[in-house]
């Protein structure tokens, strides 16, 4: 079973997941989003290494922030984006996945940026592009079910290595809905893969998934005590749908107990930075005096965001 | 036809045989073992040197797909695949499409597949109507018309007094009840085993307490109604020893397991292998190893291969939107065998849980064994033989299995129903 992310050398053939990826793969990604985040600076944003390149957006679930931030990094790589939003087009008439890229296939695409609700589909296509010797078309997952978002987990490292440089020296929290968390998933796999020695999830026994200490990780359920001298607080968001029900009373509770608050934050060491992969419910997740406090990186994550992803498209499909 | 089985070893569970000898055969019953009948001559002589030759083998759950979803796979495919696999006895779950819960429907499939004069078929009726769980079945006029025994597939009743009164009204006419233990609420939007591989894909998790919380309900319920009760599909520790626990009160109730649970686990689920999405799910490694063990010391009765063709664009989908199950009815035989050879056991102990405690289970008295008298349906196979799984050489029209492209122990040469060679490879 070859990890159907690497090619045949070991090389990034597809971005699927962060889990099981090789520590130097994902520093060389990191390294290499650090030039990017020059040319944003720059008067004319655009670099020629796409140029030419054909890249489906293919979001098969909504999302207006990630897709455009893809869009972004692809245009900075003079690439041509083509967004699709499937959810409202070739499902619906009963097409399948499969049946969907063959034909953006047949309309030569380079690359698929892909987000999906059930978990594995970039995989699936993936594996169909491998199967049907399609080598020269590359998969980026933007998303898809609980699995996995590597690129917001790349930035995310990304934005740890800006302000704290070295992993090996950190203590870091994730808090709030990690079991429906394809970002925490990401999170969790790079920053156990890049050395971090200790990882804490904190929240409540229903959002935490079975055995989640397997994947590397301390459990806690008492905030306080999960943020006690922590360099990092990754905050996750919890979705509308999980607030009232069986996993949760509501979301007052949830505020009450896991919201991040000054005072919380308190306990973190005097230098915690505090993220966010957004959007935010403030009051609800997060106090917005810590979301818009001196600790919070929340806004350079989206920065960084544009420029890990430029550095993604370019080592899979760069000239 | 008169037929000689010439050299085989004869492995025979039910009457604990396993040597060389003759099998004869006359008017599709064993007519002698060892020496020839008085005047008998054979129209044809198989030479079985250095093969085993075993009963046919029965199967606890194969899904012949018919009526209503031809387009997985036919009565026709499926008979063939069950040639070349020497099993002889299918059991059928009831849920076809529509469901097997008319005596109308059962005696079609019975005829259609008398029709086809492969295998036997012993339909299981639904336990209720349209498997909906709220009116019971004609259980009566059912097993007039075939059915050998009342489950409700894998669709679970939600309401516990009609499960209770299915079971009651079962157990007035003595009756078998096969259920598996799928606790409703617990099980819905999972798609694999809860723990640590379905939280590294981000699948939707079933936990161990969706089949042991079922359990203890069924074992309950069997109780109080004096249902006989089976239990299908065993897929963890935790349950084993609630039926243990039962017998140790004195219950009588059997199990199975299927192919797939005996020889996976989550593991093999690897990068979203849609082949690994069954009912129940895989579970961990420790479930499989207690399976195995189970198995081997009869705590779990009988092998099964819960066979499920699903065509392929039923399987190229996202995981959590495959159709469940997997092609099972040729690899029967050979996880059998490897599994008994990995759990040291003699090939007459583990073929017995796929003829003699297979035929138990069902109620087949005159096949799953070779005694002079019995059905003539005999399986043999070259134990020696190892052979690779792959697309081409499944003749069932589901190629959907985790053990494709696996070297797998064990090679049919002939499969004989009712004395009559339905299947033969001359050369191996």
């Amino acid at each position: 079973m070859r990890n159907p992310q690497l090619n045949k050398n070991g090389e990034l053939q597809h971005l699927l997941t962060l889990d099981g990826l090789p520590r130097d793969v994902l520093n060389a990604i990191l390294d290499n989003a650090t030039p990017f985040t020059e040319v944003a600076e720059r008067e004319v944003k655009k670099l020629p290494i796409l140029r030419g390149k054909s890249i489906f957006n293919l979001f098969f679930e909504n999302s207006t922030r990630t897709r455009t931030t893809f869009e972004i990094a692809a245009k900075r790589l003079s690439a041509d984006v083509v967004n699709l939003n499937v959810s409202t087009s070739s499902t619906t008439k009963g097409e399948s996945l499969l049946d969907t890229v063959d034909n953006l296939c047949a309309m030569q695409a380079d690359m698929f940026v892909v987000r999906h609700a059930a978990s594995g589909a970039p995989v699936l296509i993936a594996q169909h592009l491998q199967a049907t010797g399609r080598d020269h078309i590359h998969v980026i997952n933007a998303g898809d079910g609980r699995h996995a978002h590597p690129t917001q987990g790349l930035l995310d490292m990304y934005t740890i290595r800006h302000y704290k440089r070295d992993f090996t020296q950190l203590t870091i929290a994730i808090v709030g809905d990690v079991l429906h968390s394809r970002v925490a998933r990401s999170q969790i796999a790079a920053l156990t893969t890049l050395g971090v020695p200790e990882v804490r999830v904190i929240g409540p026994k229903t959002l935490l998934p079975t055995e989640i200490e397997k994947l590397g990780v301390r459990v806690f359920h008492d905030m306080s005590e999960g943020l006690r001298g922590v360099d990092v607080v990754m905050m996750l968001r919890l979705q509308n749908e999980r607030m009232n029900g069986a996993l949760l009373p509501t979301p007052q509770e949830f505020y009450k107990v896991w919201g991040l608050t000054a005072e919380k934050l308190a306990l973190a060491k005097p230098d915690a930075i505090v993220m966010h992969p957004g959007p935010m419910n403030r009051g609800v997740e997060i106090e917005s005096a810590v979301a818009d406090g001196a600790q919070a990186v929340i806004l350079p994550q989206v920065t960084f965001g544009i420029a890990v992803r430029m550095a993604v498209m370019s080592m899979l499909a760069g000239q | 036809m008169k037929i000689r089985i010439a050299n085989g070893r004869v492995i025979d569970p039910a009457n604990q045989t396993d040597r060389i000898q003759d099998v004869y055969i006359a008017d599709g019953k064993i007519a002698a073992l060892g020496h020839a009948p008085d005047g008998f001559v054979d129209a044809r002589t198989i030479d079985a040197t250095g093969l085993v030759v075993a009963p046919g083998l029965i199967d606890l759950a194969a899904r012949l797909r018919e009526p209503g979803f031809e387009y997985r796979a036919t009565l026709e495919s499926e008979m063939d695949a069950a040639m070349a696999g020497g099993v002889t006895s299918l059991a059928i779950p009831p849920d076809t499409d529509p469901v097997l819960d008319e005596p109308g429907l059962v005696e079609m499939l019975c005829y259609r597949a008398k029709k086809l004069n492969r295998a036997h078929v012993y339909p299981v009726g639904a336990l209720t109507l349209g498997l909906k769980g709220e009116r019971l079945s004609e259980m009566a006029e059912l097993v007039e018309a075939g059915c050998v025994a009342f489950s409700q597939a894998n669709v679970p009743i939600l309401d516990n007094t009609v499960l209770m009164r299915a079971m009651q009204y079962a157990a007035t006419f003595d009756f078998r009840v096969w259920l598996q233990p799928i606790a409703p609420f617990l099980s819905r939007g999972g798609y694999a085993h809860d723990g640590e591989v379905a939280t590294r894909l981000g699948l939707p998790g079933i936990p161990v307490a969706a089949e042991t919380v079922a359990l203890f309900t069924y074992l309950q319920l069997a109780k109080i109604t004096g249902a006989r009760l089976h239990i299908t599909r065993l897929s963890s520790a935790d349950g084993l020893r609630l039926i243990e626990q039962a017998r140790a009160e004195g219950m009588d109730v059997t199990c199975d397991v299927s192919i797939n649970h005996l020889h996976l686990s989550d593991m093999d689920i690897g990068y979203f292998n849609a082949n690994c999405h069954l009912v129940p799910p895989l579970r961990s490694q420790r479930d499989r190893e207690a399976l195995c063990r189970g198995l081997a010391e009869g705590r779990i009765n009988a092998l099964c291969s819960d066979h499920t063709p699903v065509d392929d664009d039923g399987k190229l989908t996202p995981f959590s939107e495959s159709e469940p199950g997997a092609t099972g009815l040729e690899l029967l035989l050979p996880l059998t065998l490897k599994w008994a050879a990995a759990s040291g056991l003699s090939l007459l102990d583990g073929l017995a849980r796929v003829t003699s405690d297979a035929a138990r289970i069902v109620g087949i008295t005159k096949a799953g064994h070779l005694s002079v008298g019995a059905r003539a349906d005999v399986c043999i196979f070259d134990p020696a033989a190892q052979v690779r799984i792959s697309r081409d050489t499944l003749r069932s029209q589901g190629k959907n299995t985790a053990f494709l492209g696996l070297e797998l122990p064990g090679q049919v040469r002939y499969t004989l129903v009712e004395g009559q060679l339905m299947f033969a490879i001359d050369h191996a």
